[in-house]
């Protein structure tokens, strides 16, 4: 069954190979002119403000984002699988699932409810 | 059960077990393989310049032709420009990830198109092979890994460059992605649902047109999904409108607020990898919607008939069709729609996709559930049709809710002059003056600079200019 991902394999190493050559040549076909102003950060002609390496802090928002990803992404991984069998489960599966689903909705409507859903 | 599947899919004259992908001599596969790259590059070559004169014509101007025929190596020009161009590695960047960043967004680009199926089954030197790099149990499951893994690429590039407007644009693409990863996940359970599997060929299969009898008369089934599951389909196109940083949901890379986004730091061919990367997801996302909704490689319907259509070399042609007008309708939207609001944008993904798309499923699978269990479909057909009359009934008695109220009218918010302290706005009941020459045709007014001229100088100036008003101070 391994076999079916050889081909993908054989695709990656083409993908890769264009890619890293492209990168890798970009640094020898192009001029090269210094300007001390050509490696500063871009901020529209103004001088960058000054930055903590690794961006610093950003809001949480995008955190929390993040875990309702995760929430609702196994929720798809349990929904995958279950929809390919559903023809054997019938309608054990529909109440099973109607269930599951039931039990994520709470944990959402509680997350829209506290305003975890909001971007001002 | 995947041996199973495979004995199920092997009847089909045109269909490929799922064990024969992989066990193909090796240069055959090195072939495909290439092929496919080869697919993807010229396919994005060609959108760049379609969508540029798509773009132009809908916004009356020319667009590119002055570069090969009819200005169609265009992107293949800037292709090359950029090779030439000065690369600049900001002095604040994470040089090692800096570096990786555009590979890791371009490679799962290509792969996430290998289990794509771009024709049936043909044979070349003898050898028995479909037109497909390869399929997986768990094909479409293998596209949403490497689109996850795309966002990698992304987000990397707007963290390590060291710069306000990337970072911004890393995480709000990686806020984005990954919200309306959600509501395209579960798009799809529908489709698997009916399918009955996660291999892309084998969704192709699922798609063919069949009949069925109703009332004792024979009618033609619709296979494609597009038709029975017509609500997938809709959250899937906006999902993957979203998924890909196009207009209208470009907000990653939003130029009036972001400058670049996250690729604003690179230059030369990194720079054009991200854009690379760019239009082979937007047109795998396309692929894909075209496998699962639209009948992948199979022809529409009045070709459906005609066998040469159908069969052997020829299906690539209606495949190719098929994604060129998803990029259509891309191009399309981005000619069309301004940007939305980032908040907006959050609000719709989870606040509406999510919760229709979890209802949908539900529905679908009841649906399901009685066409599994109750073995007459007569008398189902009826209970269904009764539950749809009660609930159109039900909205048609339903109170209908009052129109909103302009606020301008008796709320307090009349517009006050300017002299009082109010806003300067334009004149709200402007009317458009006739055009200098439908007048000369029509012979009313002889044609002059004065009709062209005499717009209201001031927008308080009172009531809008009549022709006669013109004709006065001309």
């Amino acid at each position: 069954m391994l076999n079916n991902y050889v081909p993908i394999l054989v695709l990656f190493v083409l993908a890769f190979g264009f890619a890293g050559f492209s990168v890798g040549a970009a640094t020898f076909t192009g001029p090269r002119r210094y300007n001390r102003a050509k490696y500063d950060a871009y901020e529209c002609g103004i001088e960058p403000t000054p930055q903590p390496m690794g961006g610093g802090r950003f809001p949480v928002k995008f955190y929390l984002t993040a875990m309702l990803f995760i929430v609702f992404d196994i929720e798809i991984i349990f929904l995958y699988p279950w929809a390919v069998a559903f023809s054997q489960l019938k309608l054990f599966g529909l109440v099973e699932m109607a269930l599951f689903i039931g039990t994520v909705f709470i944990a959402y409507a509680y997350v829209w409810r506290r305003g975890g859903l909001e971007w001002d | 059960m995947i041996g199973s599947l495979a004995v199920l899919a092997a009847d089909d004259n045109t269909q490929l077990p799922l064990t024969s992908f992989g066990n193909e001599p090796f240069w055959l596969t090195i072939g495909k393989a290439v092929f496919v790259f080869v697919l993807l590059v010229v396919l994005t070559l060609f959108s760049i310049v379609f969508e540029r004169k798509i773009v132009s014509y809908m916004q009356q101007r020319i667009g590119p032709n002055r570069v090969g025929p009819r200005g169609y190596l265009q992107s293949l020009a800037d292709g090359l420009k950029l090779a030439l161009k000065e690369e600049i590695i900001p002095q604040l960047a994470d040089k090692p990830v800096y570096i990786l960043a555009p590979i890791i967004a371009a490679v799962p680009a290509f792969l996430a198109f290998s289990v794509i199926p771009f024709g049936p089954k043909v044979s070349i030197a003898g050898h028995q092979t479909a037109l497909q790099l390869t399929d997986l149990p768990v094909g479409v499951l293998f596209i949403f890994a490497c689109s996850s893994l795309g966002v990698f690429g992304i987000v990397l590039a707007g963290w390590s460059s060291g710069s306000t407007y990337p970072l911004l644009g890393g995480l709000r693409s990686a806020a984005q992605v990954i919200s309306y990863e959600i509501a395209m996940g579960l798009s799809l359970v529908a489709v698997f649902l009916y399918a009955g599997s996660l291999s892309t060929s084998e969704i192709v299969a699922a798609q063919v047109s069949t009949t069925f009898d109703v009332f004792g008369t024979t009618l033609p089934k619709p296979g494609w999904f597009i038709v029975t599951l017509p609500v997938s389909f809709v959250i899937y196109t906006i999902a993957m409108v979203g998924e890909t940083n196009r207009a209208p949901f470009d907000l990653p890379e939003a130029e009036s607020e972001l400058v670049g986004g996250f690729h604003t730091e690179y230059t030369s061919l990194k720079f054009a990898m991200f854009f690379l990367a760019e239009y082979i997801n937007m047109i795998t996302v396309s692929a894909l919607a075209v496998t699962l909704f639209l009948g992948g490689w199979q022809a529409p319907f009045p070709f459906s008939r005609v066998d040469w259509m159908t069969t052997g070399w020829f299906p690539m042609v209606w495949f190719i069709l098929k994604v060129v007008g998803f990029i259509f309708v891309f191009v399309w939207l981005r000619g069309t729609l301004p940007r939305m609001r980032y908040d907006q944008f959050m609000k719709f993904g989870w606040k509406v996709l999510v919760p229709i798309s979890l209802v949908w499923i539900l529905l679908v699978a009841a649906i399901r559930t009685a066409t599994l269990e109750v073995a007459d479909r007569q008398s189902l057909l009826m209970v269904v049709f009764g539950i749809f009359l009660v609930v159109m009934i039900v909205f048609y008695l339903l109170p209908q809710p009052e129109p909103d109220q302009h606020p301008a009218e008796g709320s307090g918010l009349e517009l006050l002059p300017l002299s009082q302290g109010g806003f300067p706005t334009p004149p709200l009941d402007l009317v458009v003056p006739p055009t200098p020459r439908s007048l000369a045709a029509v012979g009313a007014v002889p044609a002059g600079p004065a009709t062209s001229t005499a717009l209201p100088t001031s927008p308080l100036a009172g009531p809008p200019a009549t022709p006669d008003d013109e004709v006065d101070r001309g």
